[in-house]
């Protein structure tokens, strides 16, 4: 699987989303400190985690007993950059040239 | 990030198409670090308890300070930051980051970079957090996997 495939494939999910947006409230949690609020059990929400963590999304850290959970930009911001920046670049550069041309005519 | 308090441990990983020899260069040699690193030129001897200096390209101003902590040569880096660009930033007390660089199987290497001890460093946290570092690791990347940085500058 290509690294974007495994990246899309993550954040197609809803509860996943949550997820990383719970940890970019606060970064570090463990497990136990993001299962309250989702309506699943601990190896539920275990399992989402493996995928944000095989996405890259995720990164854990251990410190003595407890494994923490950090939200890595990284992988939405390489995204960012070879697919969202393309496409917006080019709308906005069409919109710039409409503006020329109507400005040139008008 | 505008809509939350920025972290005191922040972890930025990916993996890099590149020997770790390679990006021990990037991170180290300030011929790389000008192209990628917004702009700084990395001043140390990597050796445990030297300075950690960061300058604009020209070096006319002293962007960042700092003691290189660990240095393992090429899987381990870890130094002090303090931010020197911001005069609230500068005030604040060092924090730290660590550079991890780990080969895979497959012939690319995973590195990790965590900046921590931000705790009573909040400025700081706030100005490397978001676009940050993002932009520095992913900057290393595009350079070593195709040669050229991501920002002509």
């Amino acid at each position: 699987m290509d690294d974007d495939d495994a990246v899309f494939k993550a954040l197609a999910d809803s509860t996943r989303r949550h997820l990383l947006d719970r940890l970019f409230e606060r970064d570090g949690r463990t497990l136990t400190e993001l299962e309250p609020g989702l309506q699943m059990t601990r190896f539920g929400v275990m399992k989402h985690l493996r995928v944000l963590e095989q996405a890259g999304l995720v990164v854990t850290q251990r410190s003595g007993r407890e494994k923490h959970h950090y939200l890595n930009p990284v992988p939405i911001r390489l995204i960012h950059d070879r697919w969202i920046d393309k496409y917006t670049e080019l709308r906005v550069s069409a919109l710039a040239e409409l503006k020329s041309r109507l400005e040139a005519t008008g | 990030m505008t809509t939350t308090t920025a972290q005191a441990t922040q972890v930025y990983q990916l993996l890099i198409k590149a020997a770790p020899e390679r990006i021990w260069e990037a991170i180290t040699n300030p011929e790389f670090t000008t192209k990628y690193f917004h702009g700084s030129y990395v001043d140390s001897s990597f050796e445990p308890g030297a300075p950690y200096n960061g300058y604009s390209t020209d070096r006319s101003q002293h962007w960042v300070d700092g003691e290189v902590l660990e240095a393992d040569p090429p899987r381990r880096l870890q130094h002090t930051w303090r931010s020197l660009y911001d005069p609230q930033a500068a005030a604040e007390p060092h924090s730290r980051v660590t550079w991890k660089i780990e080969p895979q199987q497959d012939g690319t290497c995973l590195l990790t970079v965590v900046h921590d001890q931000l705790e009573d460093s909040p400025k700081t946290a706030d100005s490397v957090s978001g676009r940050g570092w993002t932009t520095v690791i992913s900057g290393l990347k595009t350079l070593l996997e195709t040669g050229r940085p991501l920002v002509e500058s």
